[in-house]
């Protein structure tokens, strides 16, 4: 079986176990997902970040105590635009990050019925994150911190806010997620996998 | 939509997304649509069960068929080639990426009222119980020279004289090893996969190479020559549609499509509601063009639920059974595919069986009942019979591509060879695979 992405980033004492987790992000378009991903997989930031093309699917690993946790991040690639994100974006994600523009009610709406889907559509475990992007212009706030923290709440979500521009709590929310996801071999990706066969791109036939 | 694309391609079945991916890999502006809600047109997996006994007009499934969701249900039964052309399409543009496939356990053919297992090495052929000793030995001396032979290397044809791949046709080869009928017909059917027999008068390098393609998928990952992806074959259509995104292509699923507008025999754009979006080329499958089709036949598929495996499978919880058309008196081979839970297709405990062949009468029905015996007791059952259709034109006139309908082989590999066609009418050019994949190397990190 083929190990799927690249990066081999050793935990400290090279003992501890290295569980892979299917991660996606969900949210309007424009709310800041790629620029999120960017932030976190490259610490890049784009002023003007165009429509996702190109590249919709990273990986970066964040390094708890005992445990390397390897994200597998899935970007809509834009198919979110006109509702047709496929099935298989949702398919197998143990996180995602719903995202909203806290400039914006209206992502917030839609952010909430992003949620509902993934609790219809996804995995029960799912450990779900919400993020309010855009923190650094909150002199432009229409969505109060307080307000999506009691949602948050409400449907125990995770909850930051977070600014792709700054850094803020960019870290931090993907870290929160890997303390959060089960890290027993029934649950990690990699370990009950064994009978499956995947590609590596660029495989010679 | 008012915008202007360079292709404007209607409908996800996996042809479509297939050429849909290429395209905008290729550069060109894409704007995709269905008239669905869904991904995947006829090569859709239906999910949840209840969708499926709805679109059959059915009642909602009893609560044994357990939880709804987790039941994924093909249309059109087919499997991958190891190594064949599909796999290649997926590994090249990276696809693979977003799916899991597994091996399929075994892979049967059908001889005087009982299943035995398909032998496709010297080993497997020496413990076959299909033929007897001296057959063994013949056929064994034929696969040595199936597997050896190269069409680019006269070396490899001497143990055949006179050979060669163009001029010597198959049921020559067969005579000079002195086969069977019985042995032939496997051979034609279940290693070459041929439906039908016009391949014995016509040049041996082709069945040869399907024989080879055969062997060398099944050498990959040993039970059989075949995958499945998980969660079934609509994942193929949806990682397909996700690369053409990806390359900057735009979705619209539950779209009417109103008209395809055409200028001076040329198209120009296609209708949907109000708007009108521009384009220099349309891409479909033959639902979107009704007008613009033929008939040529007919395809039988029965989709069976059950709560067993195939009885002298092994148990195996995912197989392939071909029965030769001679073995039953009929001109075109009987499928029988077999998934399972194991493949996230069915609720636990379940299986989904499929028998399908071409239609030859006017009843398709009875014509797939040897198929449906080798079953035992059936839950539930659905039968369609579809049509195939085929463009009236190559479209290079008109501009508008149309896909055929997905025929009744086992595999994809005609799949392959039709989108490859359209691409190729439809751009000038071979597919340059190299093109996706340094692209799609860089988003490792």
């Amino acid at each position: 079986m083929a190990q799927r992405g690249g990066a081999q980033r050793p935990s400290g004492g090279g003992q501890g176990k290295i569980c892979q987790f299917k991660l996606v992000l969900l949210g309007e378009s424009a709310v800041g997902k790629s620029s999120l991903v960017l932030r976190f997989v490259k610490g890049q930031f784009h002023e003007y970040q165009e429509s996702t093309i190109g590249a919709a699917f990273l990986t970066q690993t964040v390094c708890l105590d005992d445990t390397t946790v390897k994200f597998e991040i899935w970007d809509t690639a834009g198919q979110e635009r006109y509702h047709s994100l496929a099935p298989m974006y949702y398919r197998g994600a143990q996180a995602a990050i719903v995202v909203y523009d806290i400039t914006n009610q209206d992502t917030f709406g839609r952010a909430k019925t992003w949620v509902k889907e993934l609790q219809r559509q996804a995995s029960p475990n799912i450990v779900i994150a919400l993020a309010g992007n855009k923190a650094d212009l909150a002199n432009k706030r229409m969505v109060e911190y307080e307000e999506a923290q009691t949602y948050a709440e409400e449907n125990s979500l995770l909850f930051m806010e977070t600014s792709a521009k700054t850094a803020m709590n960019v870290n931090d929310i993907f870290l929160a997620i890997a303390k959060k996801l089960p890290k027993s071999d029934n649950n990690a990706r990699s370990c009950w996998m064994l009978q499956v066969i995947t590609f590596k791109t660029g495989e010679t036939m | 939509m008012d915008e202007e694309y360079d292709c404007i391609v209607l409908g996800t079945g996996l042809k479509e997304c297939i050429i849909s991916g290429m395209l905008s890999v290729s550069g060109k502006k894409v704007l995709h649509m269905d008239r669905n809600k869904y991904y995947g047109g006829e090569s859709a997996s239906i999910t949840p069960l209840e969708d499926l006994f709805t679109k059959f007009g059915l009642p909602s499934p009893e609560e044994t068929y357990g939880r709804t969701r987790d039941w994924n249900v093909d249309l059109i039964p087919k499997f991958l080639m190891a190594n064949g052309q599909l796999v290649k399409l997926l590994i090249h543009t990276g696809v693979t990426r977003y799916l899991e496939f597994k091996s399929v356990e075994g892979s049967y053919v059908y001889k005087g009222n009982k299943i035995s297992k398909v032998p496709a090495d010297e080993k497997e052929a020496l413990t076959s119980d299909l033929m007897g000793m001296f057959e063994k030995r013949r056929f064994k001396n034929f696969l040595v020279f199936a597997q050896d032979f190269k069409d680019d290397d006269p070396g490899s044809w001497k143990a055949v004289p006179g050979f060669d791949p163009v001029n010597t046709t198959m049921s020559t080869v067969f005579a000079h090893y002195n086969l069977d009928k019985n042995t032939i017909d496997f051979t034609g059917h279940a290693l070459a996969l041929y439906r039908d027999d016009d391949y014995l008068n016509k040049p041996a390098g082709d069945t040869l190479k399907r024989i080879k393609l055969y062997s060398d998928s099944l050498a990959r990952y040993g039970k059989s020559p075949y995958l499945y992806p998980l969660y079934g074959l609509g994942e193929l259509p949806q990682g397909f549609a996700r690369l053409s995104a990806i390359y900057g292509g735009t979705y619209m699923l539950d779209k009417p499509i109103d008209e395809i507008v055409l200028e001076d025999g040329k198209v120009t754009g296609v209708r949907s509601g109000g708007e009108t979006a521009k384009c220099k080329q349309v891409y479909c499958d033959p639902s979107y063009v009704p007008d613009r089709v033929q008939k040529v036949g007919q395809v039988v598929r029965a989709i069976c639920l059950l709560d067993h495996p195939i009885s002298n499978t092994k148990d195996a919880l995912s197989t392939q059974i071909i029965i030769p058309q001679k073995q039953v008196n009929r001109n075109s081979d009987i499928y029988v595919s077999l998934v399972s839970y194991t493949h996230q297709v069915a609720a636990k405990g379940w299986f989904i069986a499929m028998v399908s062949t071409t239609v030859e009468t006017d009843n398709p029905e009875a014509e797939i009942a040897p198929g449906l015996n080798l079953l035992g007791p059936v839950k539930q059952k659905f039968v369609t019979v579809s049509p195939i259709y085929k463009p009236l034109d190559d479209g290079t006139g008109n501009q508008i591509f149309i896909s055929e309908s997905y025929d009744a082989t086992s595999h994809f590999e005609t799949t392959c060879l039709d989108v490859l066609s359209i691409y190729r009418r439809g751009t000038g050019d071979d597919f340059d695979f190299s093109k996706v994949k340094h692209n799609l190397g860089d988003e490792d990190m």
